[in-house]
């Protein structure tokens, strides 16, 4: 201390071009160099001279402000939103003559409005799920061989180009799948029919193709991409040492994937198939467009039928009347609720490992 | 089990760079061979080069002659994963797989191997874990994570993993170098231990840790930095830290250099 005499004369206050940029008082003490200064008689950034006070306001405290109301803001849309929600859909509701969860029929804009989401819940689960189980293998074949079997000048341009898959507007997959696709999955299930038609899922006497299957199919395309790319992102992460391990313990490279790689990829791979499953149930234009649009429950793939919460809303928002908007609010809400109560299981089965997850890290 | 290793000429690749210019030594069964050298000479190539684990890195070769009691390492006929359960590899960082139990860490290699039985898998979980001097720190908790162990308690973990299959040679890449010293002494016990049943090659930095255990030593070094890694001296250990042949090794144990 005492080794730069100038400096309280220059920086007595934190110095005018610190004082200007911050816009706080330093005190006499250490303060922020002002960057113009490059005179030889900077202080020390540690300091000499009187301990300076503590800054009432500054870019901490702003920050943390500004960070903390993004937070809240998060929670005041969903409180709004679902006030909204269910402000519209209780006097819909209200009105309905048939049972609401059970009721197959949608009649919202009648008289004597009758409407029940059985119908339409089952159709969105079974197309989402088919979706899944159709894709979820497709996805982790690719990313696996985008991660450990493509040599590097191929797994990069096919990485983007399953990306780019991803960033399809749905209404092109769906006209896609009305025009295009309809047609080779028409021709297959009636195949199925004909041979298989003793197997309830794919019998029925026909008219096929805009059906559950054509919907499940295109949705699987849809849901491919997100799954694959995040399931790759994890696989990549697996660590090498890890990889070593099985490898030296003698492991052929599928042993080496099947010990290392699937284990430690896991919880991510669930929580990309969460995110797939979360598009395929919210998934409307798509659906609105491939679908037969019936209200029934039936297991039957292939004959042409089919419905689902987000593809009614499409379809009949435009002519519904007061009710019947209150009526596909309420709808809406259940494929929260769906939602909801799949991602929380996830989260469940994410949960009961974490003891071997945080050990990992 | 344990078997004799014999190197000849053996140079090492990848890609364009010689990483080592032809080393040649023959490590004897049940004796512990202690590779030094400073950083980037080539030790751990030369290692990896014995179980073929230098050949997970593309473009990875070598020329010359390995061979495992008179069998070819290299021999186009041979399986890979073979040679590898053959010549078990201990790691520098301890790394037991994060989402197994110290259980099934234990066991790994054995069910790689198609092991099913419950009954085996137990006796050769406590076995393995005996050997490793980890059974009584673990015995009582063998279902929770093998990752949450301790240093020391996870490269000993390790060490079981690797002698469950029963190798008849142990390489050990630096296996102290991330641990401390009390746990560094419990893995050298450990090696003297299992030097009655398996070969044995240790790569340190630890002079002192090879002074301590290794029956025989081999020196490595490089000119410059670019420059193939080359076998300056290989001896019984003790002729290599009180009367080294070769001035650079002699240098390098004094610490003039490295």
């Amino acid at each position: 201390m005492g080794d730069y005499p100038s400096r309280s004369a220059s920086n007595a206050a934190g110095g005018p071009g610190v004082t200007a940029r911050h816009a706080r008082a330093a005190g006499d003490g250490v303060s922020p160099i002002p960057p113009d200064d490059l005179s030889g008689n900077r202080p020390p950034q540690g300091g000499g001279g009187a301990l300076p006070k503590k800054a009432r306001f500054s870019m901490e405290t702003g920050f943390r402000g500004l960070s903390t109301a993004a937070g809240a803001m998060v929670l005041v849309i969903i409180v709004a939103i679902a006030i909204f929600l269910v402000s519209k859909a209780v006097p819909a509701l209200s009105k309905n003559d048939a049972n609401f969860l059970t009721s197959k029929e949608w009649f919202p804009n009648d008289t004597q409005p009758h409407f029940g989401i059985a119908a339409l819940a089952f159709g969105t689960v079974l197309t989402s799920v088919i979706a899944l189980i159709v894709a979820v293998p497709i996805a982790l074949g690719i990313a696996l061989f985008l991660s450990h079997y493509a040599p590097k000048r191929l797994a990069t341009p096919l990485g983007f180009v399953i990306d780019l898959l991803a960033a399809v507007p749905s209404v092109v997959f769906g006209l896609w799948g009305r025009d295009v696709f309809l047609e080779p999955v028409q021709s297959f299930s009636i195949w199925l029919n004909k041979y298989f038609s003793w197997i309830p899922l794919f019998g029925g006497d026909g008219p096929f193709g805009r059906s559950v299957m054509l919907g499940s199919l295109v949705l699987a395309i849809m849901v491919l991409p997100i799954v694959t790319s995040l399931s790759r992102e994890v696989f990549q992460q697996t660590p090498g040492m890890n990889e070593e391990a099985a490898l030296a313990l003698g492991a052929t490279k599928w042993e080496m994937i099947r010990t290392a790689v699937l284990p430690y990829g896991k919880p991510g791979v669930l929580a990309a198939v969460m995110l797939g499953l979360g598009r395929a149930l919210g998934e409307t234009i798509a659906l609105a467009l491939t679908l037969g649009i019936t209200f029934t429950i039936s297991a039957n793939l292939i004959q042409s039928g089919g419905n689902s919460i987000a593809a009614n809303i499409a379809n009949t928002f435009g002519e519904a009347n007061a009710t019947g908007r209150g009526a596909l609010i309420a709808s809406g809400l259940v494929l929260f609720a769906i939602t909801l109560v799949v991602n929380m299981a996830a989260r469940a089965i994410i949960y009961r490992r974490r003891e071997f997850r945080d050990s990992a890290a | 089990m344990a078997k004799r290793i014999e190197a000849s000429n053996v140079s090492s690749y990848y890609g364009s760079f010689k990483a080592i210019d032809s080393i040649s030594m023959t490590v004897e069964p049940k004796t512990i061979t202690a590779l030094i050298g400073p950083s980037g000479c080539g030790k751990s190539t030369f290692l990896r080069s014995i179980n073929r684990m230098h050949e997970v890195l593309p473009n990875a070769r070598i020329e010359g002659r390995l061979t495992i009691d008179d069998q070819n390492i290299y021999d186009p006929d041979v399986d890979v994963t073979a040679v590898r359960r053959m010549i078990g590899m201990v790691f520098q960082r301890p790394n037991p797989f994060p989402t197994m139990s110290i259980y099934e860490n234990a066991v790994a290699g054995l069910k790689l191997n198609g092991v099913k039985k419950k009954s085996l898998l137990d006796d050769a979980a406590e076995k393995s874990l005996r050997s490793a001097n980890l059974w009584d720190e673990v015995k009582d908790r063998l279902n929770r994570p093998g990752a949450g162990l301790s240093g020391g308690q996870q490269q000993r973990l390790c060490i079981a993993r690797t002698i469950a299959v029963q190798p008849q040679v142990v390489l050990m890449d630096e296996p102290c170098s991330a641990l401390d010293p009390i746990s560094t002494l419990a893995i050298e016990d450990l090696m003297f231990k299992l030097k009655d049943q398996f070969t044995i090659i240790i790569v340190t930095h630890n002079m002192q840790q090879a002074a301590r255990v290794s029956d025989k030593t081999g020196f490595f070094s490089i000119d410059k930095t670019g420059e193939p890694g080359r076998l300056i001296e290989y001896a019984d250990t003790q002729k290599i830290f009180s009367n080294p042949t070769e001035k650079k090794t002699e240098d390098y144990i004094t610490g003039r250099f490295g």
